[in-house]
């Protein structure tokens, strides 16, 4: 369970998120959407403890993690894997290396058995025989995908996906999607998913927030998301360019003359 | 109007420079903290010792040859006019030993390795590694500093040492061709003349130079903003301020040593 209450975090003099509230339900799947630049990753980050919160709570299995200290926050770390944006992909090691990163550095595991694991959790993101290359040598999606295996590698109880599907082709996009549905249904791992793929969200989701202006505007199924009658979120889902958000931010769009 | 913007701007000029020095004085701190914490990375410090010790060996014995040259030259310059070419050796071993070596050598090393820790680090840093490191629950300082850290301090004074004796050769080359000195009696020369303490005095800088190498290196690297560009520039500045900090350590050390101990 993430219980997230009343958030606040600016950068410089820039307001990113505004008294957040939201809550992840133990084996939940929670998809977040909103624009770009809205505050998606920061807010993972938070979580995740990469950046500290000006204000507000984050309780993770009841601890307050805004209040613990750093050697504190590496036990829950252990629990809590995260698929970064980018990739993160660690560029001095080989892939194999990457997704046994946990494992040779934290338990005690013989070779054969870690080679075993990086094979399976590669298997399951659809890669196979790239172990020995190094992560420039990979394609974007293929980059993400190891980093997903990365953290399956670890088995953590909750995973933060910063969109798992935006670069790779739709076919692996699905099988990611049922990945992830897999991963709770047989594990009950807690997802927080984050994405601007509406179909892939209302596969995954148990339940979608929307973000705007720093907090959540809706949070419901996806059902419920799909059927609002909230402007905004109508304009975002339906990815329509004219609508209240665009008018709210002055945005006029080109045209070609 | 313009001394109050002028006091002012000096005012958070020398605040960010204490600023500075606090950042660097937490990370090193940190560092000799997570030194002694296991589990212990010998591979990760060997692979580093190996980037530093080997690769800046060549360059930084090419130099110290020709400084040994050079000082022998310079010296000649003047001692063959007072007929004293016989005191060249101990210039040579002394001058190169307690201050030119472990400068020069340090130099270098800030050049080609601390430039590279930067760079390195700081592409970690804008393609979120190091925030993945963190993510991961392992401390970017024990995994990436203390390995860094731990390599300079052991092989700057070995690059130190070897900068030492080819310098030594070097000063040999212009005596023993060029000049009236034997080659016995130009090492009998060096050998009299130089005493452990000019060398321990030399070797002990250098670990200083060498955390002030990594500290800085490691620290603009981990501070980095910006992609590609703010990179760039944060490897200009680390090698920047790491000269200017050797140097003025150095100097310090020179004067500590000879006023207060009288080495
Ligand atoms: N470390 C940082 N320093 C300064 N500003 C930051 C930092 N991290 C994020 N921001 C700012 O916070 C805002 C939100 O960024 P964030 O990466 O969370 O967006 P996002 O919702 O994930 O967008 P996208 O869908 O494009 O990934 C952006 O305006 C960004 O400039
Ligand atoms: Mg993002």
């Amino acid at each position: 369970m993430i219980e997230i209450h009343g958030l606040s975090k600016s950068f410089e003099e820039r307001q990113v998120l505004n008294n957040l509230d939201l809550t992840i339900k133990t084996g939940e799947t929670k998809v977040i959407i909103g624009r770009s630049g809205v505050g998606k990753s920061v807010l993972l980050k938070n979580i995740i403890g990469l950046v500290r919160p000006d204000s507000g709570s984050i309780k993770i299995n009841g601890v307050d993690v805004t209040r613990i200290s750093e050697k504190e926050y590496n036990k829950i770390r252990m629990e809590i894997g995260m698929v970064f944006q980018g990739g993160a992909l660690f560029d001095s090691m080989t892939v194999g290396e990457n997704v046994a990163f946990v494992l040779s550095e934290f338990m005690d595991l013989d070779q054969k058995t870690i080679q075993d694991k990086i094979v399976d959790a590669l298997a399951l993101v659809g890669l196979k025989g790239v172990e020995k290359m190094m992560p420039s040598k990979l394609s974007g999606g293929m980059k993400k995908r190891v980093s997903l295996a990365r953290v399956l590698c670890m088995e953590p109880q909750i995973i933060l996906y910063d969109e798992p599907t935006s670069e790779v082709d739709p076919i692996m996009a699905d099988a990611i999607n049922n990945l992830i549905i897999e991963l709770r249904d047989k594990l009950k791992v807690t997802s927080i998913v984050v994405t601007h793929d509406m179909n892939a969200a209302y596969k995954v989701a148990d339940s979608i927030a929307m973000f705007y202006h720093g907090h959540v505007i809706a949070d419901g199924t996806p059902d419920q998301i799909r059927n609002t009658t909230h402007p905004v979120v109508r304009q975002f889902i339906h990815g329509l360019a004219y609508g209240p958000i665009t008018e709210d931010e002055n945005l006029v769009f080109g045209h070609v003359k | 109007m313009t001394t109050s913007v002028l006091i002012s701007r000096s005012g958070s000029m020398i605040a960010r420079f204490f600023e500075y020095m606090g950042e660097l004085t937490i990370i090193w701190t940190q560092t000799l903290g997570w030194i002694f914490v296991p589990p212990f990375h010998g591979r990760r410090f060997l692979e580093q010792a190996r980037r530093i010790g080997p690769g800046s060996f060549f360059i930084s014995a090419l130099v110290a040859f020709f400084v040994g040259m050079i000082i022998a030259l310079q010296m000649a310059y003047m001692m063959v006019r007072l007929s004293a070419e016989i005191y060249i050796p101990n210039v040579v071993a002394v001058s190169l030993t307690r201050e030119l070596a472990p400068v020069l050598t340090a130099l270098i090393v800030a050049g080609r390795i601390g430039a590279g820790i930067t760079a390195e680090i700081g592409s970690m840093t804008v393609t979120e590694q190091v925030d993945a490191l963190r993510a991961f629950a392992c401390d970017p300082v024990k995994y990436l500093v203390v390995p860094r850290f731990l390599g300079l301090v052991v092989m700057l004074p070995i690059l130190t040492v070897f900068a030492d004796l080819i310098g030594i050769m070097g000063g040999y080359m212009i005596c023993v061709n060029k000049l009236s000195v034997t080659a016995p009696m130009y090492f009998t020369m060096v050998i009299q003349s130089l005493a452990i303490k000019d060398i321990v005095t030399g070797l002990i800088k250098t670990i200083f130079f060498g955390m002030i190498i990594a500290i800085v290196g490691c620290h603009q690297g981990l501070t980095v903003k910006g992609g590609a560009e703010g990179v760039g520039r944060a490897t200009t500045v680390s090698v920047v301020r790491s000269f200017i900090m050797i140097i003025i350590t150095d100097c310090m050390f020179t004067t500590l040593f000879y006023f207060v101990f009288n080495v």
